[in-house]
């Protein structure tokens, strides 16, 4: 994983090196859910975008209907919260795992509801991880120690 | 009043503000966050807090007095005040959401006509608590003190 090969090689792009600061699309339709993540992922040293649902969060990504020539942005991790009207996280990940472009960038799942079902269908769709709402900093912390460990 | 006076005053009220329940672990958290390149972090976060509470409070008593109440709709705002509450800590309120949740599931009116009376006087106690927390704060900065950091037991 990372490392050597050709141009074009998606896992290049989301491999994070040693001192970069990652770049986090956090996704939650909660405001002060996503003003405290944002928070808790500056605080470990992150870059973040946050963005309202999961089709702003789409749009962001490039997949959207509404994304503007150019705005695409090098995300190295997604995290949304799965219960969001519209389009739910869960759906979400789905599509990010379809894209070509995409599917390598790692997607973590929030949830203030521990639901087993929920969580295996979540981890067999792809979510690298499903974390439990409210989040704490030792959970972001174990989070980016993740991502860097995977990166390298 | 000296400084030393009010920043024990604080230390005592922000460990009776947990002791009585108001208040959980989350709350420190949101202490925990705060920086010099933050430092209104916690007052920040409270006071979204408190707009969106009374935004959903109003809504669901609009949602409650329909002739046919769509309980949908009204679980999605109690999920969302749950959500928030749970993420700043106000654990009495969070409770009442959990309570409510359940009554809105069973379709029951009156349980959940109870049950707003309930989230909201728990909003509204923990709401009067937070801004005497935020007040003692302010008064010891404008003392030149500092705020001691809270050591919870737990």
């Amino acid at each position: 994983m990372g490392g050597g090969g050709g141009g074009g090689d998606s896992s290049e792009d989301t491999a994070v090196e040693l001192g970069d600061e990652p770049h986090v699309l956090a996704v939650d339709d909660n405001l002060i859910d996503r003003k405290l993540v944002e928070k808790l992922l500056k605080n470990s040293s992150c870059k973040v975008t946050t963005a309202e649902n999961a089709l702003r969060a789409l749009d962001y990504l490039g997949l959207g209907n509404e994304t503007l020539e150019g705005t695409v942005s090098k995300v190295n991790l997604i995290i949304t919260d799965y219960c969001m009207p519209g389009m739910t996280g869960y759906e979400l990940l789905k599509k990010i795992k379809e894209s070509s472009v995409l599917k390598e960038v790692p997607v973590v799942i929030m949830s203030s509801e521990n639901i087993p079902t929920r969580i295996s269908q979540c981890l067999e769709e792809g979510a690298k991880m499903f974390m439990l709402k409210p989040l704490k900093q030792s959970d972001v912390k174990q989070l980016k120690w993740h991502l860097m460990k995977c990166r390298n | 009043m000296e400084v030393v006076q009010i920043q024990r005053r604080l230390v005592d009220y922000t460990k009776s503000l947990f002791m009585e329940g108001f208040l959980d672990g989350q709350f420190l958290q949101l202490q925990q966050l705060q920086d010099e390149s933050n430092p209104d972090f916690v007052v920040e976060v409270v006071s979204l807090f408190f707009d969106d509470s009374e935004k959903l409070l109003n809504e669901l008593t609009i949602a409650l007095d329909q002739p046919n109440v769509d309980f949908k709709k009204v679980d999605g705002h109690v999920h969302q005040l749950k959500g928030s509450s749970s993420s700043i800590g106000a654990q009495r309120v969070k409770n009442a959401c959990i309570a409510f949740r359940s009554f809105c599931e069973g379709q029951n009116i009156e349980g959940c006509l109870a049950c707003l009376q309930q989230v909201k006087q728990e909003y509204y106690l923990v709401k009067n608590k937070l801004e005497t927390l935020f007040r003692l704060e302010q008064q010891i900065v404008a003392s030149g003190g500092s705020i001691p950091m809270i050591e919870m037991g737990f």
